[in-house]
């Protein structure tokens, strides 16, 4: 049931919040989103790594048609679910401070957007799954569109039709599987797996899912929604989308591409891991040069998501174990980043890295946290990003010591792009628009100290989440893993 | 208390001196900041001290510490774990040793300062990258630590961060490391996979139970190396070195002496059965060695910024560093590197001093005559300047002098360059002592006014750094003067690679010996009759030189190469992508792709636009096509 409820509380929640009015909208989303999480940590403690798929639900849908409303947790969708009702919480948290054009409808959109995101990984039917991986962006194009920057009807349009056209190709896959499925056909996704399919339709139905994923990640070459949509959203729907809805991309990967067309997993993946490598240095090549804090952001997270992918399309043990724990870990060192630039530009007006500098003297709480942020962000051993790109970096290795070397560059050149932000905006004299910087507020404090206490936590004891996803990755790759 | 507790504690003392220390900063007072990071330091050395007891004691050689997994897959398992061996006591006490005194300079050099505590938390946790890059018991570990020395660095570098020059330096230092980090990086994963394992224990007893191949062993050793490179300042990457003097003077004397760039020898040491196993390597160490120790020592002749030429030096002198090991003479090496770390720590804590007494002057042409002033500081650098020179009976005499042997025996033409090296060493430590502590002062009337011996918290380390400069050669004491080799013999367990340690016939040790005191004496020589006889002071930066010391002084403009060659064409590329071809070129394509779509659209729109002449025609038309197309068919 549990995997329902994580779906379905959110909904209601989303509804009740619009329904009670501006005036508690705040508080009632920050309820909603403590009680989801509550809800996630029990499942936590329910969840079995051993156990296969848990907390089911299911009722028919179209049962003529095999169709069933399902939903349900595993070893691969548990680090994905947990990262979307922990992060919540910090998202909400994050516009306290701020006073919002109606703020029912805010709150309530952030509460359906967690609600429908998690739904696609709880999703057990693949046409449920369809319909969450298209229905999360509704809210999220809402509200990007209504409380976003000065062009967010330009970026938001364009991500808009990106991502719906991509899709356009998964749903094509969806209703090709489908009719492929014996009997009186099934929508499963479970049963999709079960199919035995010739090389060529492999090769077509990996097309279909690569752009499809590929462009919700996104990989290289079609990420160019992407830098616009991140810096024309409000902080709140950039966090949305870097820190939760990305990840319905890399989860397409591992539950769709790699255990329904293993043999073009093996014969073309090598096209889709050097896709993703490329992304890796060109996306911090572009990061590099940026002058735009959040732009510079968007790029860097660009290239950290190429490298999860690369190292999903490897489909080993290393490589999908990092990338699940990378997931976590990116989502929670974005949210933290994108909501240090945030403070900063609300504090000064400006995104400009020209017109900043020297806060860290004046601001010691936010120096510290954004030093722990960014040292998880470059994966500083000990940090909770080290972790995931060890473990995907070693995949790559593994693969293809060249690879591995291109994929590696990502250590260095996040050290350029990210030590260059955190100078221009923290370190030197003070930039002209820099003037009687206030520290972090209380509330401000509540979502940066935790983030950087988990980045830590996470970077030194990271075992018990690797663990929960150990026995999946292994019955994935046990199960589907073709070699090479 | 266990073991385990107290091992430990060495390195999680100074991490919580680090955290104490920096949340607590600007609310704990300066002494009571001092106080706490002081004694983590210290603490932590009185248990590296109680450990070396121990162990040697009980006549343990190792002892392997389980704390917990670290990072486990079905396919990897890493713990996080303790390797205590001769090798780690021996690091151990110097990096706290050694540490612990700049801990204590550090409480007087910094007293004035605003970041007080902050930089006392800061010297803590590089402590604690140091003790755990020393006490890992498997590569990541020490790559944890590795890292970890180099995030420190940064921040300390740094530390004032209003200036924008130093905070390059800082960046720099941190960039030009992970360069080298992702050489380690790819050592670790091809260990891995040829080993099964990154464990210190496994994988050398694998390697040396059966080789699997030299070809491997000699990318395993170059990948690590690489590492080396980056951390220890060698050519190419050592140009983040010279820089890294941003930073507070103590921080130079960490950097330079007890932590940092010694880890690049420890990890050769630590991992000399697989160099050994890769002759090749070991012969492109040497040369790399060879050529760095030529390199710093030269641009070291020229420079005029007391803590530069200090730098150079530092570079030149891990330069003989990595020419021992590349001979395969890991314990010269190691010997080498606590000299080192001994007499110059007490150079740069000596060089904070003087810069301390002349009011924050860095330039030697406007000191002079410093010695009656600044006694203490005189006598101490003029005793750390011998063991540098490697003029007999100091501590750098011998561990250097049997660099030069081993070097000799492996091949007499690299010995002879390492010679030319040493000359050059003797030659810019003089200059640089004549010129600061002889003469007549040239700075100003106020700096003359407020000229002063530095406090006891500063000159105490000094005078304990002086006694052991002066007489840390004993702990490997040649053979020819009756020593017994107690390192020599104490490292034995851990050198299972060191097969070839050559043993000269004591005619041509003496003669080595003489050829290179004589050559250091004779550099001083020419330094004291340029810089004390002559009176010759540097000339200004605004004299025109000659284009040979131009380009030493300039340092043969390496940096400016790698600007031109690497950053700004790296650079560009990120302009062209961001600006050019992620706009016009990849976007370009999806917004050709949308216009297209709104082109067609705006075509197909006159199709319903409700035009009734429109609709008549277009089905007129479409039937005068259906009907040809039945006539026809």
């Amino acid at each position: 049931m549990n995997a329902l409820y994580l779906t379905l509380i959110p909904i209601i929640g989303a509804f009740v919040i619009y329904m009670a009015g501006s005036k508690n909208a705040k508080y009632l989303a920050l309820f909603f989103s403590l009680a989801i999480l509550g809800f996630g940590l029990s499942t936590l403690l329910s969840f079995n790594p051993e156990g296969g798929l848990q907390g089911v639900w299911s009722m028919p849908w179209l049962p003529k048609a095999g169709l069933y409303l399902a939903f349900g947790i595993d070893g691969i969708s548990i680090l994905p679910i947990l990262l979307a009702t922990l992060i919540t919480p910090f998202i909400v948290i994050t516009t306290f401070d701020k006073k919002l054009y109606r703020e029912e409808l805010f709150y309530a959109l952030i509460i359906l957007a967690q609600g429908l995101m998690i739904g696609s990984f709880t999703a057990l039917d693949s046409f449920l799954f369809y319909f969450f991986f298209e229905a999360s962006l509704v809210p999220v194009i809402f509200i990007s569109a209504i409380w976003g920057g000065a062009n967010r009807i330009k970026a938001t349009l364009k991500f808009f039709i990106y991502t719906v056209f991509g899709s356009l190709f998964m749903l094509f896959a969806l209703i090709f599987l489908y009719g492929e499925t014996p009997g009186a056909h099934s929508g499963l996704i479970a049963d999709f797996h079960k199919l035995e399919l010739s090389s060529t339709v492999q090769a077509v139905l990996f097309a279909c899912f690569f752009i499809a994923f590929a462009i919700k990640t996104p990989v290289f070459p079609f990420h160019t929604w992407q830098p616009d949509a991140y810096t024309e959203a409000p902080a709140t729907g950039t966090m949305l989308m870097s820190g939760i809805m990305l990840k319905m991309g890399l989860y397409g990967f591992i539950r769709f591409l790699l255990p329904i067309t293993p043999l073009a997993v093996s014969e073309y993946g090598h096209i889709a891991i050097i896709l993703a490598v490329t992304g890796i240095i060109y996306g911090s090549l572009a990061a590099v040069r940026q002058g735009h804090a959040k732009r510079l952001l968007a790029y860097s997270s660009f290239a950290h998501v190429g490298l999860i992918a690369a190292g999903i399309l490897v489909f080993s043990k290393d490589g999908l174990s990092g990338s699940l724990f990378h997931m976590f870990s990116h989502g929670i060192n974005v949210v933290g980043l994108f909501f240090v630039v945030e403070i900063i530009a609300s504090r000064t007006g400006t995104f400009e890295l020209d017109k900043l500098g020297g806060i860290t003297s004046q601001a010691r709480w936010l120096s510290i946290t954004f030093v722990v942020l960014m040292l998880g962000s470059v994966a500083l051993p000990l940090t909770n990003g080290f972790v995931g790109e060890f473990l995907l970096l070693f995949g790559l290795y593994q693969y293809n010591p060249l690879i591995g070397f291109f994929a590696g560059t990502t250590i260095i050149l996040g050290a350029v792009y990210m030590l260059r932000l955190f100078q221009k905006t923290m370190l030197g004299n003070a930039g002209s628009h820099v003037k009687n910087f206030a520290d972090l507020s209380a509330t401000e404090k509540w979502v940066l100290i935790p983030l950087a206490i988990l980045v830590v936590t996470l970077g030194v004891y990271p075992e018990p989440l690797m663990k929960l996803t150990e026995p999946a990755v292994k019955q994935l790759i046990e199960t589907h893993y073709l070699g090479r | 208390m266990s073991v385990k507790i107290l091992a430990s504690l060495i390195p999680l003392l100074p991490f919580l001196g680090f955290i104490i220390n920096g949340l607590g900063f600007r609310t704990i007072g300066k002494s009571l900041a001092a106080t706490i990071g002081v004694s983590a330091s210290v603490l932590s050395f009185g248990l590296s001290v109680w450990l070396f007891a121990a162990m040697t004691g009980s006549g343990v050689t190792t002892q392997e510490i389980h704390l917990f997994n670290w990072i486990t897959t079905e396919n990897t398992n890493i713990s996080f774990s303790f390797l205590i061996d001769h090798l780690t006591l021996l690091f151990l006490l110097v990096v706290t040793g050694v540490g612990s005194l700049i801990h204590l300079y550090s409480a007087g050099y910094m007293h004035d300062d605003e970041g007080f505590g902050k930089f006392f938390s800061f010297l803590n946790l590089f402590l604690a990258a140091m003790l755990l890059l020393v006490m890992g018991n498997n590569f990541l570990v020490m790559f944890i630590g590795w890292e970890g020395v180099g995030l420190c660095s940064y921040l300390l570098i740094g530390f004032w961060n209003k200036n924008t020059a130093y905070n390059n330096a800082a960046r720099k230092a941190f960039v030009m490391n992970r360069i080298g980090d992702l050489g380690f990086l790819l050592g670790i994963f091809l260990i891995y996979i040829t080993f099964h394992s990154i464990d210190y224990n496994t994988v050398f007893s694998q390697a040396l139970a059966g080789s699997p191949g030299e070809g491997v062993m000699v990318a395993i050793t170059l990948l690590l190396f690489v590492g080396a490179i980056g951390k220890s300042a060698q050519v190419p990457l050592y140009t983040w070195l010279p820089d890294a003097m941003a930073g507070p003077t103590p921080v130079s004397a960490l950097i330079h002496a007890a932590t940092m760039v010694t880890a690049g020898i420890y990890m050769v040491i630590r991992a000399n059965v697989l160099f050994s196993l890769a002759p090749f390597t070991l012969e492109f160490i040497g040369i790399v060695g060879l050529v760095t120790a030529l390199l710093g020592a030269s641009i070291g002749l020229l420079q005029n910024d007391i803590k530069k030429v200090l730098a150079y030096s530092t570079v030149s002198q891990l330069g003989y560093m990595f020419l021992a090991l590349g001979v395969g003479a890991f314990t010269s090496s190691y010997f080498h590197v606590m000299t080192h770390a001994f007499f110059k720590a007490l150079l740069f804590l000596g060089a904070g001093s003087v810069i301390h007494g002349m009011s924050g002057e860095q330039d030697i042409r406007f000191m002079g005559g410093l010695k009656s002033k600044m006694p203490i500081t005189f006598i101490t650098f003029l005793i750390a300047t011998i063991a540098i020179a490697g003029i007999p009976p100091f501590s750098g005499f011998f561990s250097k002098d049997e660099i030069l042997a081993q070097v000799f025996v492996h091949s007499p033409v690299m010995w002879g360059l390492a010679v030319v090296g040493s000359l050059m060493t003797s030659f810019y430590m003089f200059r640089l002592l004549f010129l600061t502590f002889f003469g007549t002062f040239r700075g100003t009337h106020q700096q003359a006014h407020h000229l002063h011996e530095s406090p006891l918290s500063m000159t105490l380390p000094l005078l304990v750094l002086a006694v052991l400069s002066a007489a840390g050669g004993l702990i490997n004491f040649p053979q020819l003067f009756g020593g017994g080799q107690w390192l020599a013999h104490f490292l034995a367990p851990v050198l299972g690679g060191e097969a070839h340690v050559a043993h000269l016939d004591h005619s041509t040790e003496w003669m080595l010996m003489g050829i290179s005191t004589v050559g250091a004496l004779a550099s001083m020589g020419v330094a004291y009759s340029l810089y004390i006889s002559k009176k010759q002071v540097p000339a200004s930066d605004a004299v025109e030189k000659g284009m040979l010391s131009r380009l030493v002084y300039n340092k043969y403009y390496v940096d400016e190469i790698y600007d031109t060659l690497i950053v700004k064409p790296l650079s560009s590329l990120g302009s062209l992508i961001s600006e050019f071809i992620d706009t016009y070129l990849v976007d370009g394509i999806v917004q050709l792709a949308g216009g297209l779509t709104i082109w067609v659209g705006r075509q197909m729109r006159y199709l319903q636009a409700g035009n009734t002449g429109f609709y008549v025609f277009s089905m007129v038309l479409g039937i005068l096509i259906i009907l040809t197309f039945n006539l026809l068919f």
